[in-house]
C-alpha cells in the first residue's frame, strides 16, 4: 500500500460514522440501555424461575412436574395446542390466501376481524364462550338438552385457545402473501399445474418461512394461554386444568417451587421456540431473507 | 405444433376503465409479432387474455379454429414469460424447467430420465449448459430471463407469449438476446407474440409489429410498412423522432406558408394537413427550389449521429436535424433544408 492511500484509509471509518449521525457515547448509552433493560425485565425473571424452581432441589422438582394433576395439565396443554395450532394452521392460510391473492368487498373488514383477538382482552375472549356455549348461555339449555358439555372441558378450552392464538399464522402470511403477488401462480397455471399442485408446489414453499414463524409463535401462545382458558375451564383439577392454570393454583396454595417447577417447562418451551427460530434463521438466512425480499 | 392465433374483437373493462376497445389481430402459424404502445396501452392486457388469465368482456380469440373459451389453461399450452420472469424462487433451474411436465397428469407425462433429458436439452437451447443445481436468486438477470424461456418452451407450447422480455435487462444484454431470441424463433418456429414498449426492439425482432395506443390497435404490418407508412400521426411519432409541419397541400405539392416544401404529392387530397419528417430526412442543400430557410441553433451529439436544431421562422419549435456524413455548419449559419420524405396526414 502506497503512502498516499493511508490518510484515505484513516478518513474513511471516521466519515462512516459522521454519515450515521450518533457520536461514540450516544452509541455506547444506547447499547447499554437496551442491555439493561433486557437484563431487568427478560432474563432476571426467567432466571428467577429456574431458580426458584430448583430451590428445593431436584427431587422436589421430579415429584412436582410427575405428580398426577402436573400430568393432566401438561397432557391437556399439549392436547389443546395439538388440536388449535393445526386448526389455525388451515385456517390462517386460507384467510391470508383469500386476502393476499383475491379481490373482493369486505377485504378491509375481514383484515381488521382478523386482528380481533389481539385487541380484545383475553378474559372477555373467554367470557364471549361462557356467554355463548354456558349454562346460562344462548345454546345452553339446547347443549344441556343434547348433554354436550362446552364450557368448564375440553371443547371451550380448544375454542378459546383457537381465538386467541387465531391471528398469529395470518398475520405472519398476510403481508408476505401480498408482497409475492400472483406471479408465480399465475406462471404455474399457465405451465399446466393444477389448483392444489399450485398450493403445495408454488405458494406453500413460497410462504413457508413465515408460515413456520406464525406457527411457532401461535403454539407458544397456544400452550402458554392463561386468560381465556382460565374463564372456560373451571379449574377442574386434573381435567380441565392446562399448565398455567395449574401454575397458578399452586402458586395461590404456597407451593411456590412445584410452582417455578412446572412454570420452568413452559419457560423452557418459549427458550426452545427462541432457539429453534435463531437456528433457522442461522442456517436457511439467505433464504430466508431471499423470500421475503422477492 | 404452432397454430394461428385470431384476435376478433376483443373489449376488456377494469370496472369503469376500458382497457382494450374492440381489438382484431390474425397471427399466422410461426409468425413473431410484437405488441408495441406506450405505457398504460393495454399490451399486457392483450398478452393476459390470449394466454387465458384474463377474461374478454366481449370478442373471441381462436387457437387455429378452436374458441379458446372452451380451453382450460393447461390445455391452451401457452408459453407465458413474464416480465419479471417469476421463477419459482423455492426451485432450482432443473426443477423449475422441469415443472410443467411434471404437472401433467400421469397418463400423459414423460418419465423422469425423459423429463431430465429435455431439462438438459433446453438449458443447451438457452446457453446455460450446466446450470441446472442453481437457485434463481443466483442468477444473473439475462441469465433468469433464459431460464424463463426454457421453462416455458419445455411443455412444448402452442403460442410462446413474452411480456417485455427485456424490460429488466440493461441496453447491452438486451441487445444480445435480441438477436439470440431472433435465432431461437428461426429454429423454433413458435406462434409467438411479445409485448414491448422498446420500437427499436419491435422493429427488429418482429414479422409484423401491432401498434398499441389506448386500448386500440393504430396499425398492424411489417417493419418497414409501419415505419416508412405510418397510418396515423400517432404511429409516426411513436416508431421515432419526428418534425411536424402545418403545411396546405394544393395541387400535388405541400406549401409551409406559401412556400413549396414538398412536392409529386400523390395523395387525393388537398388543404391544410400536418406533415410529419423524420430527422433523418431533412438535408441541408445549396440552392434548389423546395427548400426550407433556417438558422442553427444548436449542435449536440447523438450516439453516431451529430444532430442540428435549426429554427424556422413562423415555426415554434426547432426541427431536428441529423447530419450523417455532411460537414457540420456553425452555430448562427442560415442554411437551407430539403425535405427527401415526409409523411403526410389530414390536420385534425
Ligand atoms: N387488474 C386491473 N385492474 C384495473 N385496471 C387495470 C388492471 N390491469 C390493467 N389495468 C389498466 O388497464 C390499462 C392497460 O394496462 P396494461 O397493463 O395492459 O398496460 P401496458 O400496455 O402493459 O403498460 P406497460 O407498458 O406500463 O406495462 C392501464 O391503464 C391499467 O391501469
Ligand atoms: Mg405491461
Amino acid at each position: 500500500m502506497s503512502d498516499a492511500a493511508l490518510p484515505l484509509a484513516a478518513a474513511a471509518p471516521a466519515r462512516r460514522s459522521s454519515a450515521r449521525g450518533e457520536s461514540l457515547g450516544v452509541r455506547i448509552a444506547l447499547i447499554a440501555v437496551s442491555l439493561l433493560f433486557l437484563l431487568l425485565f427478560l432474563l432476571l425473571p426467567l432466571a428467577a424461575v429456574f431458580v426458584e424452581a430448583g430451590s428445593k432441589g431436584w427431587e422436589a422438582y421430579r415429584a412436582a412436574i410427575t405428580e398426577p394433576d402436573a400430568l393432566a395439565a401438561i397432557r391437556l396443554t399439549l392436547l389443546v395446542a395439538a388440536i388449535a395450532v393445526p386448526f389455525n394452521i388451515v385456517v390462517g392460510i386460507a384467510a391470508a390466501w383469500a386476502v393476499a391473492k383475491f379481490e373482493f368487498r369486505g377485504k378491509n373488514l375481514l383484515i381488521s376481524l382478523i386482528d380481533l383477538p389481539f385487541s380484545v382482552s383475553p378474559v372477555i375472549s373467554g367470557l364471549v364462550f361462557v356467554l355463548l356455549f354456558g349454562a346460562q348461555g344462548y345454546f345452553g339449555p339446547w347443549l344441556q338438552a343434547h348433554d354436550i358439555k362446552i364450557v368448564f372441558a375440553l371443547p371451550g378450552l380448544i375454542l378459546a385457545t383457537v381465538f386467541v392464538t387465531f391471528p398469529f399464522v395470518a398475520r405472519e402470511l398476510i403481508p408476505h402473501m401480498q408482497s409475492l403477488g400472483t406471479a408465480d401462480e399465475e406462471a404455474a397455471l399457465t405451465l399446466g399445474a393444477s389448483p392444489w399442485r399450485v398450493f403445495f408446489r408454488v405458494t406453500l414453499p413460497n410462504v413457508k418461512w413465515s408460515l413456520f414463524y406464525g406457527v411457532l409463535l401461535c403454539n407458544a401462545r397456544a400452550m402458554g394461554e392463561f386468560g381465556a382458558v382460565a374463564v372456560v375451564s373451571g379449574k377442574i383439577r386434573g381435567l380441565t386444568n392446562t399448565m398455567p392454570l395449574h401454575i397458578e393454583i399452586l402458586y395461590n396454595e404456597y407451593m411456590g417451587a412445584a410452582a417455578f417447577a412446572v412454570a420452568s417447562l413452559l419457560a423452557g418451551l418459549a427458550l426452545i421456540t427462541l432457539a429453534l427460530k435463531t437456528f433457522l434463521e442461522w442456517r436457511f438466512g439467505d433464504e430466508i431473507a431471499a423470500s421475503r425480499r422477492h | 405444433m404452432s397454430v394461428a392465433v385470431t384476435i376478433e374483437t376483443i373489449e376488456k373493462r377494469f370496472d369503469s376503465f376500458t382497457a382494450l376497445r374492440g381489438v382484431s389481430l390474425d397471427i399466422q402459424p410461426g409468425e413473431l409479432v410484437a405488441l408495441l404502445g406506450p405505457s398504460g396501452s393495454g399490451k399486457t392486457t392483450l398478452l393476459r387474455l390470449i394466454a387465458g388469465l384474463e377474461q374478454a368482456d366481449r370478442g373471441r380469440v381462436l387457437f387455429g379454429e378452436a374458441d379458446t373459451q372452451e380451453l382450460s389453461l393447461r390445455d391452451r399450452r401457452i408459453g407465458f414469460v413474464f416480465q419479471h420472469y417469476a421463477l419459482f424462487k423455492t426451485m432450482n433451474v432443473a426443477e423449475n424447467i422441469g415443472f410443467g411436465l411434471r404437472s401433467r397428469p400421469r397418463q400423459e407425462r414423460p418419465s423422469e430420465s425423459e423429463i431430465n433429458k429435455r431439462i438438459s436439452d433446453l438449458l443447451e437451447l438457452v446457453q446455460l449448459p450446466g446450470l441446472e443445481k442453481r437457485y434463481p436468486s443466483q442468477l444473473s438477470g439475462g441469465q433468469r430471463q433464459r431460464v424463463a424461456l426454457a421453462r416455458a418452451l419445455a411443455i412444448e407450447p402452442r403460442v410462446l407469449l413474452l411480456d417485455e422480455p427485456f424490460g429488466a435487462l440493461d441496453a447491452k444484454v438486451r441487445k444480445d438476446l435480441r438477436a439470440w431470441l431472433r435465432d431461437l424463433h428461426g429454429r423454433t418456429g413458435h406462434t409467438t407474440v411479445f409485448v414491448t414498449h422498446d420500437q427499436e426492439e419491435a422493429l427488429e425482432l418482429a414479422d409484423r409489429v401491432a401498434i398499441l395506443n389506448d386500448g386500440r390497435i393504430e396499425q398492424v404490418g411489417s417493419a418497414d410498412d409501419v415505419y416508412d407508412h405510418p397510418a396515423t400521426p400517432f404511429v409516426c411519432e411513436f416508431l421515432g423522432e419526428a418534425n411536424k409541419l402545418p403545411v396546405k397541400v394544393v395541387g400535388g405539392q405541400a406549401f409551409f406558408g406559401d412556400r413549396p416544401v414538398l412536392g409529386g404529392i400523390t395523395q387525393n387530397q388537398g388543404g391544410p394537413a400536418s406533415l410529419y419528417v423524420r430527422p433523418q430526412h431533412l438535408r441541408i442543400v445549396d440552392e434548389t427550389p423546395l427548400a426550407l430557410p433556417g438558422t442553427v441553433e444548436h449542435l449536440r451529439r447523438n450516439g453516431p449521429l451529430r444532430r442540428a436544431e435549426i429554427a424556422v421562422e413562423g415555426l415554434k419549435r426547432r426541427l431536428d436535424v441529423d447530419l450523417a456524413s455532411q460537414v457540420a455548419p456553425a452555430i448562427g449559419e442560415r442554411v437551407r433544408l430539403r425535405i427527401t420524405h415526409g409523411n403526410l396526414f389530414a390536420a385534425a
